[in-house]
C-alpha cells in the first residue's frame, strides 16, 4: 500500500518538551476518524537540528515544513494542506529578521548551508522501526565490509577518509583502528562514547535519538576490523530518550540477525551491550570511562599504555565517539574519496555543532569542515537577536575557548581553532552577544572543572580551585591587578601538569579569555565594574526618576518585592534585596528601568 | 533520615531483587546501585551495607562511589523533583537566577528535600534542550524558557493539585460518614 502523503513529526528531546507526542497522537486520530489511513501516514523522526522552532513538523512529498505546531493546529493542517492542498503560511518558518517566509525544509537557510552525513538519517525516518534504516542502504556497509573486504582493507578505507576522532581529540580513526588491530589478544572491545559531558552540547544525544542503528552497524564494522566480538555503549543515564531507542535497536538488530552470532552467514560474531554511565564529566575521558565501566570511581589514569593496548579488563580496546562511528556506513558505501573530498586540507569531512547562545536559530546543523564562523552565525544560525552585537563564540565547552568577534572569518577546523586558543571539542557552539560577560562565563567553565575533577592530581584538583577563588573575587570587585599575572602562571601550570585532559585543559576558557579580552577583566579589577552588566555585585537596575510613570507595574513582577512604592509615588529598587532578574525591565512600558 | 514504618523491610526486599537480577560481579556494582535508586529513589545507608556485603567489597567503597557520580542521591527525593539546568546556554540565560527563585520560594537550598517531603531542588548540567534555554524539569516534563514569574506558576499548580485532592479526600471521607450515619 503506497501513502500519498507522509507526515514527519519530530520527537526529540527538545520537541517532546514542546508535547509533540501530543500533536503525533491528534494527527493519528484525525487522520483515522476521517478515514484517510490508507493515504496518510503519520510518522515520529528523530530530531531535525531545528529544536527551538519545535515542535516540527514535515509533509512529504511537497517538503513543507511547519513550526511550532500546536494540537490546536492539527485539524487545520489535516483539512487544508492534506485535503485541499493549500499552504498553511501562519505555520511556516519565518526569517527572523525579514520575517519573510520560506515553505520547503531544503529551501531554509538553516538547513541549505549544511551537508548531512552523520545526520544523514536524523529526522527522515523512524528511529524505532529497523526496516526503515534498512530501507536507506542501512547494515548495508556491514554486509559489504564482512562479505568483499579484509579487516586490513576495511582499516585502509577509514585511513584513505581521513576520519579524526569527533569526540574531542582528533586523533585520526584509521591510526586508531590500525593500532587496535595489531595488538594482539584473543579477546578485544569496541566502545561507543556517548557520555557527552560538555554542558551546553547535545550532538550525541540527538544521533542517538535520531538514528541509533547507524551506531551500531559502525560498532559492528569495527569489531570486524580490529578483531572484537563484543561492543559497549556508554551512555548517559540521563538520556532516557537515547537510552530507550538504543535498547530498542539493539532488541531489533539481534532479531534480524544484524548484531549475534555468523552475521551475514559469515563466521563473524557481534553483539552490544549498553552501559549506563551515572553522570561524571571526567569519565568522558576514554581511561576514566573504562575504569567507571570496570565498576569504580570513574578515575583516569595514566596513558601509555593506551586503550588500544591495554583498555577494558586489560584487554585492547577501541574507544570512537559517536557521531565518529555515524560517519563510519557512509564512509564505507560511498567511499573514502568521497568523504574526503568535504574540508579542509587537514581537516576532512563534515562537523555536527550544537548552537545555542545568543543566536536567532538555536539548533543543530553539520556543516563541511572550514566554514567560516560568519556563515554559521549569520547564514546558518540567522544572526543575533534583538538588535545585539556579536561579542563572541564559544567552543570546545568547558576544555575550549571564546572566539572573538574580530577572528569572525575564522575557518572552523581542528588546527585554526587551536591556533585562535580555542578547540573544535565535542561540537558544543555557545554564540555571545555585549550582554554578556566573558569573565562571568570563564567563571563559569571553571566552576563546572573544579566541581567535576576527581581529585586523583593536585594540579587539577587545588590548581583550578585556586583559580576559581582568584574568579570570584574578581567578579565580587575584590579583584587585585596582579590577579591577570597569577591566573596566567596558575593556568599554564596546570595545563603543563595535569593528569588527563580534564586538567590539562581546563584553564583554556581563562586563558583564552584573557588573551583577548584582558581589558574587560581590569574594568572589573580596577574600575570596579562590569561592563555587561551581568556579575552581581558590580551591576545595579535603577529606576529612572524622570522617566517613571509611576504606575506600579514593576512592582507587582518583582519576585523578591526588592521595589518600593505605591501606584502613585516615586518607585525605587532596594539593591540589597533586587536579584537581576530584570523582570520589572521587560515589564516597563516607558523603559524607565536600566541596568 | 529516620526511616518510616515499613520501609526498612521494603528496601530489604527490594535490594535483593535488584542483586538477584544483576548477579555479585563486581562489574555490575554500579548497574546494581542504579537499579536499587530506580526502585527507591536513593541510596539509604541500609541498602549500601547490603549492597556491599553482596558484591563483597567494603561499605566505604561504595560510599566513595555513590558520592563520585551525581545521579546517585543519599536522600529520598520529594514527591515532586525540580532539575534546574545550570548549563551553558541556560547559565547565559539566567538560569541561577530561576535557581534562586525556587530556593526562595521552597525555602530549601540546592541538593535539599522540603521538609515535607513534598518537593526536591537539584542542579543538572545539561538538559540537551538548549534551544529552549533556561530549563527545568519538572518531575519529568521539561518546562522552557522559564522566568521567575512562572516559578511562581509551577508551584502554585502543585499547590491547587494539592489543595483539589485534599478536598476530594474530604468531601469522600464526609460522605462516607454521612453514608455510614444514613445506613
Ligand atoms: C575531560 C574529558 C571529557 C571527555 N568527554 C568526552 C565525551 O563526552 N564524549 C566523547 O566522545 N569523548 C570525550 N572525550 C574524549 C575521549 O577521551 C576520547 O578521546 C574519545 O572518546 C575518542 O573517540 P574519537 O577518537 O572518536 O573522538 C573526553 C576527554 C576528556 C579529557
Ligand atoms: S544548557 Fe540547559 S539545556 Fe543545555
Amino acid at each position: 500500500m503506497t501513502h500519498s502523503s507522509h507526515i514527519l513529526i519530530c520527537r526529540g528531546t527538545a520537541c517532546v518538551s514542546t508535547e509533540s507526542q501530543e500533536v503525533q497522537n491528534e494527527l493519528e486520530k484525525q487522520v483515522r476518524e476521517r478515514g484517510l489511513s490508507e493515504q496518510v501516514r503519520v510518522v515520529h523522526t528523530g530530531c531535525f537540528g531545528f529544536c527551538a522552532r519545535g515542535p516540527v513538523m514535515v509533509i512529504l512529498p511537497r517538503g513543507t515544513m511547519y513550526c511550532e505546531v500546536r494540537v490546536e493546529d492539527v485539524g487545520e493542517i489535516i483539512e487544508r494542506h492534506i485535503l485541499g492542498g493549500e499552504i498553511i503560511e501562519r505555520l511556516l518558518f519565518k526569517d527572523p529578521q525579514t520575517y519573510e517566509p520560506t515553505e520547503k525544509i531544503d529551501e531554509v537557510d538553516f538547513f541549505r548551508k549544511q551537508v548531512r552525513i552523520a545526520l544523514r538519517n536524523c529526522g527522515h525516518i523512524n528511529p524505532d522501526d529497523i526496516e526503515e534504516y534498512i530501507a536507506r542502504d542501512g547494515y548495508k556497509a556491514l554486509g559489504k565490509v564482512l562479505t568483499e573486504s579484509t579487516p586490513e582493507e576495511v582499516v585502509n578505507i577509514i585511513k584513505k577518509s581521513e576520519l579524526r576522532g569527533r569526540g574531542g581529540g582528533g586523533f585520526p580513526t584509521g591510526l586508531k583502528w590500525e593500532l587496535t588491530r595489531k595488538s594482539v589478544d584473543d579477546i578485544k572491545y569496541v566502545i561507543c562514547n556517548a557520555d557527552e559531558g560538555d554542558p551546553g552540547a547535545f550532538m550525541d544525544r540527538s544521533i542517538l535519538e535520531g538514528d541509533p542503528h547507524s551506531v551500531l552497524e559502525a560498532m559492528a564494522i569495527a569489531g570486524y576490523a580490529i578483531g572484537a566480538r563484543q561492543g559497549f555503549v556508554y551512555v548517559r543515564a540521563e538520556y532516557a530518550i537515547a537510552v530507550e531507542r538504543l535498547n530498542n535497536a539493539i532488541k531489533q538488530a539481534r532479531q534480524k540477525g544484524l548484531l549475534g552470532k555468523k552475521l551475514f552467514e559469515t563466521e563473524f560474531d557481534f553483539d552490544i551491550e549498553l552501559r549506563l554511565g551515572a553522570g561524571a564529566f571526567v569519565c568522558g575521558e576514554e581511561t576514566a570511562l573504562i575504569t567507571s565501566i570496570e565498576g569504580n570511581r570513574g578515575e583516569p589514569r595514566p596513558r601509555p599504555p593506551f586503550p588500544a593496548q591495554k583498555g577494558l579488563w586489560g584487554k585492547p580496546t577501541l574507544i570512537n565517539n559517536v557521531e565518529t562511528l555515524a560517519n563510519i556506513p557512509a564512509v564505507i558505501l560511498k567511499g573514502p574519496e568521497w568523504y574526503a573530498s568535504f574540508g579542509t586540507e587537514k581537516s576532512k569531512g563534515t562537523k555536527v555543532f550544537a548552537i545555542a547562545g545568543k543566536i536567532g536559530n538555536t539548533g543543530l546543523i553539520e556543516v563541511p569542515m572550514g566554514i567560516s564562523l560568519r556563515e554559521v552565525i549569520y547564514d546558518i544560525g540567522g544572526g543575533i537577536p534583538d538588535g545585539r552585537e556579536f561579542k563572541a563564540a564559544q567552543t570546545g565547552g568547558p576544555s575550549g575557548g571564546c572566539i572573538p568577534a574580530t577572528l569572525i572569518d575564522i575557518p572552523i577546523e581542528y588546527d585554526s581553532l587551536l591556533e585562535a586558543g580555542s578547540m573544535m571539542g565535542s561540537g558544543g557552539l555557545i554564540v555571545m552577544d555585549d550582554s554578556d560577560c566573558m569573565v562571568d562565563i570563564a567563571k563559569f567553565y571553571l566552576e563546572f572543572t573544579c566541581d567535576e575533577s576527581c581529585g586523583k592530581c593536585t594540579p587539577c584538583r587545588v590548581g583550578t580551585k585556586r583559580m576559581l577563588e582568584i574568579l570570584e573575587r574578581i567578579t565580587e570587585g575584590r579583584g587585585r591587578e596582579e590577579d591577570i599575572d597569577l591566573l596566567k602562571e596558575l593556568g599554564h601550570g596546570i595545563k603543563e601538569t595535569s593528569l588527563c585532559g580534564l586538567g590539562q585543559s581546563a584553564p583554556n576558557p581563562v586563558l583564552s579569555t584573557l588573551r583577548y579580552f584582558e581589558e574587560e577583566y581590569m574594568a572589573h579589577i580596577r574600575d570596579k565594574v562590569c561592563p555587561a552588566g551581568v556579575c552581581k555585585k558590580l551591576s545595579k537596575i535603577r529606576i529612572i526618576p524622570e522617566e517613571c510613570k509611576k504606575c506600579g507595574a514593576c512592582t507587582k513582577v518583582c519576585p523578591v518585592g526588592a521595589i518600593k512604592g505605591k501606584p502613585k509615588e516615586l518607585h525605587e529598587i532596594d539593591p540589597d534585596k533586587c536579584i537581576k532578574c530584570e523582570e520589572c525591565i521587560k515589564k516597563c512600558h516607558f523603559k524607565a528601568i536600566k541596568k | 533520615m529516620e526511616l518510616m514504618e515499613g520501609e526498612l523491610e521494603k528496601i530489604t526486599a527490594e535490594v535483593e531483587q535488584v542483586i538477584k537480577d544483576q548477579g555479585t560481579e563486581r562489574e555490575r556494582l554500579i548497574p546494581i546501585l542504579q537499579g536499587v535508586q530506580e526502585k527507591l529513589g536513593y541510596l539509604p545507608k541500609e541498602a549500601m551495607k547490603k549492597v556491599a556485603e553482596a558484591v563483597e567489597v567494603s561499605e566505604v567503597e561504595i560510599y566513595e562511589i555513590a558520592t563520585f557520580y551525581n545521579q546517585f542521591r543519599l536522600n529520598p527525593p520529594g514527591k515532586h523533583q525540580i532539575k534546574v539546568c545550570m548549563g551553558t546556554a541556560c547559565h547565559m540565560t539566567g538560569g541561577n537566577i530561576i535557581m534562586e527563585s525556587f530556593e526562595r520560594r521552597l525555602d530549601i537550598k540546592e541538593g535539599e528535600t522540603t521538609p515535607d517531603r513534598e518537593f526536591s531542588l537539584e542542579r543538572v548540567a545539561c538538559v540537551g534542550c538548549c534551544a529552549l534555554a533556561p530549563v527545568v524539569v519538572v518531575d519529568e516534563n521539561v518546562e522552557a524558557k522559564v522566568r521567575p514569574t512562572r516559578v511562581d506558576g509551577i508551584l502554585l499548580g502543585f499547590d491547587m493539585e494539592k489543595k483539589a485532592a485534599e478536598k476530594e479526600m474530604q468531601k469522600a471521607a464526609s460522605e462516607q460518614k454521612t453514608q455510614e450515619e444514613e445506613g
